[in-house]
């Protein structure tokens, strides 16, 4: 066991694991940050995918020692403050999820792409978004989610060298959609 | 009820407000830099109409300056002062509107369609319901269950009647307070307003008043007429959707209790086998393990089989340690099943009549024997392939020993579609009463019938009861994958025949399918009643069946998921031989419209088919020309007192390179409740059929499953997911369940579009066996 400092989601946490523990279960177990799920163990499905600065990568097979000094984004941090993310939004208004058990994965998946690429084509979706599975078959709602998000993006997410919001509180009055 | 009585209620809900603040306690546990942060439910709904409106956005979280109890006071503010009208449905002095979702949720969007059915017949405005799933407690909500696409067909009366119990309530406090006679009222947009004046009131208003009306006789409630509707048949975003995409705590996976170990269990790669003993000191050792032990089981593989238990800090603690047991095991009574021999057997046998006569009308032998006839036969192969819900099996259970004369007790938390099936076995495994459990049902990371057993329950109480603390047991998916109760496989061989003027006169299925240890598996059997044994005079079904050890159970559809293939792929192969137009050959044997059963609306109404089969062809735009490789293909299938028809559009390249352009689905399950949920399941079971029939197999020998990860199981992915196209005929018959019967046309509309395509013939799954690609 040893001490590692993490950046997750522009906060600063200390965590103390094994320096073979993949981020996943530093995230889920240690932390509590459950939105990151496991899928496979092997990288083959997706469902952990998270951002290190910036880019997607499986959590369940990098170890979190690996990760120190490295701004990583997780599910939970995804909305900027109280404002979810044009994704999630997209998400909500096609009604994307069936179980949703995949959808965070498929969401940082999907981030990652609109951060690189605003516009994407289908070409685009299919390349960023062939690698994470979904049993139920919601592929078609996550392709309709992206473009939705594309065209209703604002360019304050689009900045992915940073590792996560600052939380601070947007106060919106309820009702506001 | 005063507010204490509510609020410890609502406590005892894993819902949002327990998972966040478990969540808070998590992270105000790990570390003191983290600052918590909260999703405010009030008014959730308003945000996730679904709005079809670009670019808005979503006020979501409210830093609250305490934690735990003040943060939860906080939460609940707005429902201090509910009132229960009944047991679904809870309001609140200020119009909030709580409707508890009483069946398990595993994506098919009963959590979303039942509360709109409640909600519906209220009169209540959607935006004002906050839906959460209930406790389990059968004497108030009646059966927990999810299943065989039954909930709609089964709950759709209880949930209006709750719901039009409620609006009378409303009515008849809206009468006293405005001394209005109850005829000249009426309820919607959550207020009942006077139908010759303006007054009116609010639900809010009204529901202090409400809860003191007498409860409405069932049989004198009047439920809306459909032309009425406002939210039945709209599209409605999921209700969980914005804990979805936030990540927040839903699924029975995400559990987190205080003191809470994690756990797994290794059991014997071959079907029954024992434990003799296995290097448990030394396992021990290892970084992050508490506990190592064996569980001798019941030999019973719904229940408890044997196997090590280990116990740990993390769930990658046990799974790390469990690759470092070494266990003998007692094999000698386990399963020595192969796929290999089963094929080889059914092969020889496939000729010659089964050793079972399930039915038969006329006399198919003189129609073969006709000269004027022509007679063809042909075996098809389907394998045994598994659930592989994304969220792996897992179970949350604390078993709390008494003291001092206290019984002991048990609290479970399970994603499962049959949440009172843990009684029975804590009661005949652990000696426990239904007084001494308690039961959370989770949110389900997919299902597709694998849930309904409870042994991985049962490991885990057996595991808490041991340790004496909560743990949470989760399976790898290499456990998922080969201790699943797989989709059974099995073999047909058919034979028909055609007369001189090109139509279907004679059918015969010899269906070899399997049984476990001398009992039936779900989906392994054929029914008398199965289309087109009804259609013709001239059939024979006969049976034989191969005994197992490999545990089999309910896959989506289950029957139907490859009886679907084998009878409409063959129906196709006989049109093909007289020169006839499939859509033709199959509209002729529906026939005339009529019911297969009288009076039963869970039988094949022909009529019912005839039209759906003929909206897809129509809207496929059927008999088009398409380009040389290019084929569409028409199946229909009856399942789930579903019609379904589909009409697959795909090329075929040279190297077998496929590619499903197009899938048209015509459904008839009666009036949709929810637009949105229908078509995703409907988009849902063409790509899980797709999927399954492309490349899914699960084979064994020596008892043992050969595959074990995604790498050497694989789902289709996003680029080749075709284009689904939805067409619902709302026919005024009671609504019926769609989690399943849109899945067995798919298979056979994608092998007949084969055919078309390159006049080569599908008769096994998987399509990779045959050589193609996607």
């Amino acid at each position: 066991m040893a001490r590692y400092q993490l950046n997750i989601n522009g906060r600063d946490l200390e965590v103390d694991v094994e320096a073979q523990m993949p981020l996943l279960w530093v995230l889920r177990d240690e932390l509590g940050l459950i939105g990151t799920k496991f899928g496979c163990g092997i990288a083959q499905c997706g469902a952990c995918t998270v951002h290190v600065a910036g880019k997607p990568i499986r959590a369940c097979v990098t170890p979190a020692s690996a990760l120190v000094g490295q701004p990583i984004r997780t599910i939970e941090g995804l909305a900027d403050g109280t404002e979810l993310h044009p994704l999630q939004q997209a998400w909500i208004d096609v009604d994307v999820a069936q179980c949703g058990y995949c959808q965070s994965g498929q969401i940082m998946s999907a981030a990652a792409l609109l951060a690189e690429k605003p516009s994407p084509t289908d070409e685009d979706i299919d390349a960023a978004m062939v690698d994470n599975y979904c049993r139920c078959g919601t592929y078609n709602r996550i392709r309709k989610a992206i473009h939705l998000a594309s065209e209703n993006t604002p360019s304050q997410f689009f900045d992915a060298s940073q590792g996560g919001g600052d939380f601070h509180v947007k106060q919106r009055s309820e009702g506001q959609s | 009820m005063n507010d204490h009585d509510f609020m410890s209620e609502s406590d005892r809900d894993i819902d949002l407000v327990r998972a966040v603040e478990l969540e808070l306690n998590a992270l105000a546990e790990t570390t003191d830099q983290a600052e918590p942060f909260l999703i405010k439910k009030l008014h959730r709904r308003a945000f996730l109409k679904l709005s079809g409106v670009a670019g808005s956005s979503l006020v979501l979280a409210s830093v609250l300056s305490g934690y735990g109890t003040a943060a939860k006071a906080e939460d609940l503010g707005s429902l201090v002062g509910s009132i229960e009208l009944n047991a679904f449905i809870k309001v609140s002095s200020e119009g909030k509107i709580v409707i508890y979702s009483s069946n398990p949720e595993m994506g098919q969007g009963i959590k979303t369609a039942l509360p709109m059915i409640i909600a519906e017949e209220m009169g209540a405005n959607w935006e004002d319901v906050e839906v959460l799933q209930s406790d389990v407690d059968e004497s108030r909500f009646g059966r927990h269950s999810a299943g065989g696409s039954t909930t709609i067909p089964r709950t759709f009366d209880q949930m209006r009647t709750m719901g039009a119990s409620a609006r009378e309530m409303f009515i008849g406090a809206a009468s006293i307070s405005m001394e209005l006679p109850r005829d000249e009222l009426h309820a919607q947009n959550s207020t009942v307003s006077h139908l010759f004046s303006s007054k009116s009131l609010t639900f809010g208003e009204l529901a202090a008043l409400a809860v003191k009306q007498p409860l409405p006789d069932p049989k004198n409630l009047i439920f809306k007429d459909k032309a009425d509707y406002t939210i039945i048949g709209t599209s409605v975003t999921g209700v969980d959707n914005l804990e979805i995409v936030s990540g927040l705590a839903l699924f029975g996976i995400d559990v987190r209790v205080p003191e809470m170990r994690y756990g797994a269990y290794q059991k014997c790669p071959a079907f029954g086998g024992k434990v003799i003993s296995a290097n448990l000191e030394e396992v021990k050792k290892l970084p992050g393990i508490t506990d190592v032990f064996i569980l001798e089981g019941n030999d019973n593989v719904r229940e408890l089989s044997s196997g090590v238990a280990l116990v740990g800090t993390s769930t990658w603690a046990v799974f790390n340690a469990k690759k470092q047991l070494r266990i003998n095991w007692d094999e000698s009574s386990a399963s020595k099943d192969s796929w290999t021999q089963m094929v080889s057997r059914a092969k020889r046998l496939h000729s010659q009549p089964g050793e079972t006569l399930i039915a038969e009308t006329g006399d198919v032998q003189s129609s073969y024997s006709n000269p004027d006839h022509q007679t063809i036969e042909a075996f098809y192969e389907y394998p045994f392939v598994a659930h592989l819900c994304m969220e792996p099996m897992n179970c949350t259970a604390h078993y709390k020993a008494g003291h001092d004369g206290t019984p002991d007790n048990l609290e479970l938390w399970i994603p499962t579609q049959a949440p009172t099936r843990a009684y029975p076995v804590a009661k005949s495994l652990f000696g426990l009463d239904q007084a001494q459990v308690k039961i959370h049902q989770m949110r389900l990371g997919g299902s597709f019938g694998r849930r309904v057993y409870s042994e991985y329950i049962c490991e885990v109480i057996a595991m808490s009861k041991q340790v004496g603390a909560p743990v949470k047991l989760t399976w790898s998916r290499e456990d998922d994958l080969q201790h699943d109760f797989y989709r059974v496989g099995g073999f047909q061989s058919v034979k028909g025949s055609i007369d001189q003027t090109g139509k279907i006169v004679a059918f015969e299925d010899h269906f070899m399918g399997m049984t476990y240890k001398g009992g039936r598996i779900s989906g392994s059997g054929f029914r008398a009643t199965e289309f087109p044994m009804l259609n013709l005079k001239n059939t024979r079904a006969t049976q034989t069946m191969f005994d197992i050890q490999t545990p089999c159970g309910p896959w989506r559809a289950p029957g139907a998921n490859t009886t679907a293939f084998v009878i409409q792929s063959f129906i196709h192969e006989l049109a093909v031989k007289a020169g006839r137009d499939h859509l033709e050959v199959l509209l002729e044997l529906m026939g005339e419209p009529r019911w297969f059963d009288q009076g039963n609306v869970r039988s094949l109404n022909t009529g019912r088919a005839a039209d759906v089969i003929s909206l897809a062809a129509k809207k496929a735009n059927w008999g088009r020309s398409l380009p040389k490789g290019h084929g569409l293909g028409l199946a229909f299938h009856f399942s789930h007192a579903a019609h379904v028809a589909e009409v697959a559009e795909v090329s075929v390249d040279a190297s077998k390179k496929l590619k499903v352009n197009r899938v048209t689905v015509a459904v008839d399950v009666g009036p949709i409740i929810n637009m949105s949920g229908a078509t995703a399941q409907v988009e849902g079971a063409v790509i899980d059929g797709l999927s399954t029939m492309l490349g899914q197999k699960i084979t064994m020998e020596q008892g043992r499953i050969q595959q074990s990860n995604f790498h050497d199981y694989q789902v289709l992915r996003l680029p080749n997911a075709p284009e689904v196209d939805i067409y619902f005929i709302q026919s005024d018959y009671s609504p019926t369940g769609l989690g399943e019967p849109a899945l067995p046309p798919l298979a056979p509309a994608i092998g007949n579009a084969i055919y078309a395509a390159t006049g080569e013939r599908v008769r096994k799954m998987p399509l990779t066996d045959e050589g193609y690609t996607i």
